[in-house]
């Protein structure tokens, strides 16, 4: 027994017959294969498998495919434009926001809302706005550090984007 | 000579793009054409006996393949489970593992049968459709209790529940002892953790039929190990048999052996000639994934009235699980670097190792060292206490001073300078100002706290010379470097990268020695296929070992590169100068020849007679010892006496690992370290039911992984003292954040109990255990 969904996701509509007890995650990922989003809890504890739903931050792993019909979904491969990274993914490479990189894409989505209720948040309510996100790498030091230098470009450069291209040689910066 | 260049310089991670992008390759992101899901059944009892599977229901389930027991699995999986021999015991038991359960379980998530099925949601559903029919048995759960004669057995053919027990004498112990005006007893605990990296285990295995080859993809730290033992059992050649790891979501050690589930999976490929992929979900992963720590150590320390410290005895007991893991004896290690930073007339340790119906523990972050840290931090500062001294003073008066230093059990400490890191934390956390606020705050009846963590440890596994007579294997290191004809440059290690950064630091590292762009090196790491044989990633070892093989075969490069410059020049070879990369005749640097020139000469012809083409090299490095890094971190924290809460305050860290590659990726693994010791310290505890050994801690939420909010600044700092043990100087960084912290923040909680007469606090200091100290004090 199958239903039929269909949905916008990173700007590209599609429509497939899913069963109704799949979930959003194992959509995306095998479905559409977009593999960039993560599971890591199966329990909505992590925040690894964060995505968009009209521009609203959800676990996709605690969301049924159907219901996401008729949505707009934005995954971790709808950030970046044209080869230029979205300023939040440019600020967890600069600062040294991850290390292994699997709860990296959870973690940019959420500041990505998060940014987005608060452009100007204190460290305070970056801790809150990403309480739903686990790293076991960073001790979170950096990503704390990415959030708030991310904010500060998006600020400064309204919408303009001031990342550099993806896969251009990395410089040496100062210590 | 060359300048240094990229060495030091903090250049962003080249691993970076993809993974912030979404294009990572996690293992759960492998998928092959025709490829099926395998589901685990799992024990849901600690201990029991197996009297029949029913799996008639489970086969005729939509979409099954095929339903696999052990009687499955036996004629296809040759042997058990391999147990490395990490040192020489008195009395030793290694019982043997299968992959999966015949007829008894020993721990609750012990495999006894496999669905698979045309995707994973009908292999999950099939597997709740296998009918086990169990006979329960006594769990063994307390590790003290199962020493006791007549104890219920944690599986029955077992003749007791030791696993080991070896003895450490490290000098007159007595006459340590006699010398003493205090003598101080104190137990001390080291609760079970998950080490929990975010991406749970998996595997994809694509056996080919008729050809007897096999390729598995798995999220490993030790890809090499993998094939020896998984293609070993299946009768698979090394050559006929491709582990790949590509990238890898954070091990921590718990992805340091083989698991049943990479036999299982291969086999299952075998039996139903199709690919076959395991994910292992998170439930599965605290069920099934070793543990850390997991220890009871029993302390007597003798110490003079001045603070002088005299003698240390103490004996680990070890909690093992159910059955060794691959490394689990390595944890002994606690034993032998129980003495810390410090000079010791005697030391005399004894670990015994106790089986229990729990999953197996096996090396975490820091394996052995941490413990040790732990039990002398903790020491030293109740002897402070005991005789009324600064916890500094203690610690300063009995640093070793002079390098190289051989400690009790014969151990060589590379280099240190231990009172330069002290005294380092000290100023940046204005120790005095802090003392004197502390004063002020306990006036107005508030409860802060200092707690020092002064850590040596061992790392670079291993040298030969040190592994071979216990273990019978040389943990040397491995690289390949490959110069392409226009002269990009290919590296091939033996060691797997898993957050790392290795293919930025090892680029790094080429860039330099060769003298060639860092965008021209490429680093391959992860795929047996194309690498030379390794001993993979763990114990703070990639860079100090691997690394060091890096260089050899650079060397190796350069001094061929010298003579196709000779050749070149018309030039005698002793006269051919090399300068960041460029060739040529002394006292003539204008006609010099780039890498890249001699490397296409290399593949043309007219080569120097007897010359073989090509340039590249292969080599193996056996280190001459360990490397020995150190520290001191100081945290300050605040307790509420009301509820029992911590807050960290302050937490100051200066480390030295020797010289330093990327500082940028030195900074990150402290962060991490640090975070995992503080959690152990304040929040994590694997929790098992006492009578039936259920698991009390079966998701994330329960067992609790700190967020951002629970985690404190990190104020890092560091001295350099060059490792005279290696041409790069290096040590290693990956655990030393974790071997140092977790006492750190103990020693600080203890500080800011004092004035209600507590001595010691155990892990983890969660604000019930605090509440409840506190309360009891006061009564």
């Amino acid at each position: 027994m199958t239903q039929s969904v269909a949905m916008t996701i990173n700007g590209r509509r599609r429509e497939d017959h899913v069963e109704p007890r799949l979930l959003l995650v194992h959509y995306l990922r095998e479905v559409a294969g977009l593999t960039g989003t993560h599971i890591a809890c199966d329990t909505s504890q992590c925040g690894a498998c964060t995505v968009l739903i009209d521009g609203e931050a959800v676990k996709s792993c605690s969301v049924f495919t159907v219901q996401a019909d008729g949505r707009q979904v934005t995954t971790i491969e709808g950030l970046a434009e044209d080869g230029v990274l979205h300023p939040i993914q440019q600020a967890f490479w600069n600062e040294h926001g991850l290390q292994c990189g699997f709860c990296t894409p959870g973690f940019i989505m959420a500041a990505a809302y998060l940014l987005r209720q608060n452009p100007s948040p204190t460290d305070e309510e970056i801790e809150r706005g990403l309480e739903g996100n686990l790293c076991r790498c960073t001790g979170y030091e950096n990503i704390r550090k990415a959030v708030r230098s991310a904010s500060q470009a998006m600020n400064r450069a309204g919408a303009e984007p001031t990342a550099q291209l993806v896969g251009s040689a990395a410089a040496p910066v100062e210590d | 000579m060359a300048v240094t260049s990229m060495i030091g310089a903090r250049i962003q991670r080249r691993e970076d793009p993809k993974l912030i992008t979404g294009h990572g390759n996690f293992i759960d992101d492998v998928n092959l054409v025709n490829m099926a899901h395998m589901s685990v059944v799992r024990s849901p009892h600690a201990h029991a006996r197996i009297r029949s599977i029913d799996t008639s229901a489970a086969m005729a389930s939509k979409g099954v393949v095929a339903v696999l027991t052990a009687a499955d699995f036996k004629p296809v999986i040759g042997g058990p489970l391999p147990v490395t021999n990490s040192f020489v015991a008195d009395k030793k038991q290694v019982p043997e593992q299968f992959p999966i359960a015949a007829d008894e379980v020993a721990y609750a998530g012990e495999p006894v049968a496999v669905v698979v099925a045309d995707d994973r949601y009908l292999a999950d559903d099939a597997a709740q459709l296998v009918v086990v029919d169990y006979e329960p048995l006594p769990a063994v759960m307390d590790i003290e209790k199962a020493m006791e004669p007549g104890s219920p057995l944690v599986k029955s053919d077992r003749p007791d529940n030791i696993g080991w027990d070896a003895a450490f004498p490290g000098g007159d112990i007595d006459a340590a002892f006699a010398e003493a005006d205090v003598v101080l007893k104190q137990r001390i605990g080291q609760q079970r953790v998950f080490p929990t990296a975010m991406e749970t285990r998996g595997c994809v295995a694509d056996y080919i039929p008729y050809d007897n080859r096999c390729t598995l993809w798995t999220s490993t730290q030790v890809p090499h190990f993998i094939r020896l033992f998984v293609g070993g059992a299946l009768g698979v050649p090394e050559s006929q048999f491709r582990v790949v790891s590509h990238d890898v979501g954070g091990g921590f050690g718990a992805k340091l052996r083989p698991y049943p589930e990479e036999y299982l999976a291969t086999a299952a490929s075998k039996l139903t000639e199709r690919p076959v992929k395991w994910i292992e979900d998170r439930t599965e992963s605290l069920q099934a994934t070793t543990q850390g720590r997991g220890q009871i150590f029993d302390v007597e320390v003798a110490a003079k009235r001045d603070g002088t410290l005299l003698g240390l005895k103490f004996t680990q007991l070890l909690d093992i699980g159910a059955y060794h893991g691959v490394f689990s004896a390595f944890q002994v290690v606690a034993c032998l670097l129980g003495g810390g930073c410090y000079t010791w007339k005697a030391i005399n340790a004894r670990s015994i190792g106790v089986f229990t119906n729990r999953m197996s523990t096996d090396p975490y972050r820091g394996a052995g060292r941490p413990e040790a840290t732990h039990l002398v931090e903790r020491i030293v500062d109740l002897v402070a206490l005991e005789l009324g001294m600064e916890p500094a003073e203690v610690r300063r008066k009995n640093f070793i001073t002079s390098f190289p230093h051989t400690n009790n059990f014969g151990l060589v400490y590379d280099s240190g300078e231990y009172a330069k890191s002290l005294d380092r934390a000290m100023a940046n956390i204005d120790y005095p100002a802090l003392r004197k606020r502390q004063e002020e705050l306990r006036a107005q009846g508030r409860y802060t706290g200092i707690g020092f963590s002064t850590y040596v440890e061992i790392c670079g596994l291993g040298p030969s010379s040190a592994t071979a007579p216990a273990a019978g294997i040389a943990l040397v290191e491995s690289s390949m470097v490959r110069v392409h004809p226009t002269g990009s440059v290919t590296v091939s290690v033996g060691t797997h990268s898993h957050g790392q950064g290795h293919e930025t630091t090892f680029a790094q590292i080429v860039a330099d020695t060769l003298g060639v762009p860092y965008d021209s090196v490429e680093i391959r790491h992860g795929d047996t296929g194309d690498t030379p044989f390794g001993y993979g990633t763990y114990g703070s070892r990639s860079l100090a070992v691997g690394g060091m093989a890096i260089m050899a075969s650079c060397h190796k490069v350069v001094e061929k590169a010298k003579k196709l410059a000779a050749h070149a020049f018309e030039a005698s070879e002793e006269d051919i100068v090399v300068d960041q990369g460029r060739y040529f005749v002394r006292g003539n640097p204008s006609e010099a020849k780039a890498l890249a020139e001699l490397a296409f000469a290399s593949y043309g012809a007219g080569l120097p007679e007897g010359m073989e083409h090509g340039l590249e090299a292969v080599s193996y490095f056996d280190p001459p010892n360990f490397v020995w890094p150190f520290g001191c971190h100081i945290c300050a924290v605040e307790v509420d006496p009301e509820t029992g809460g911590v807050s960290i305050d302050r937490y100051v860290a200066v480390d030295d690992c020797g010289n330093v590659i990327n500082p940028m990726v030195v900074d990150g693994q402290l962060h991490g370290g640090i975070a995992q010791g503080i959690s152990q310290a304040l929040f994590e505890e694997v929790l098992y039911d006492d009578e039936t050994g259920q698991m009390l801690t079966g998701t994330m939420l329960d067992y609790f992984i700190p967020t951002m909010a629970e985690m404190p600044h990190f104020e890092l700092d560091r001295t350099v003292t060059p490792s005279p043990t290696n041409e790069l100087g290096v040590k290693g960084i990956g655990e030393a954040g974790t071997i140092a912290s977790s006492i750190a923040v103990i020693n600080a909680i203890t500080d800011a109990l004092t004035p209600f007469g507590i001595k010691h606090v155990e892990m983890p200091a969660r604000p019930d255990r605090l509440w409840s100290m506190i309360k009891e004090a006061r009564a």
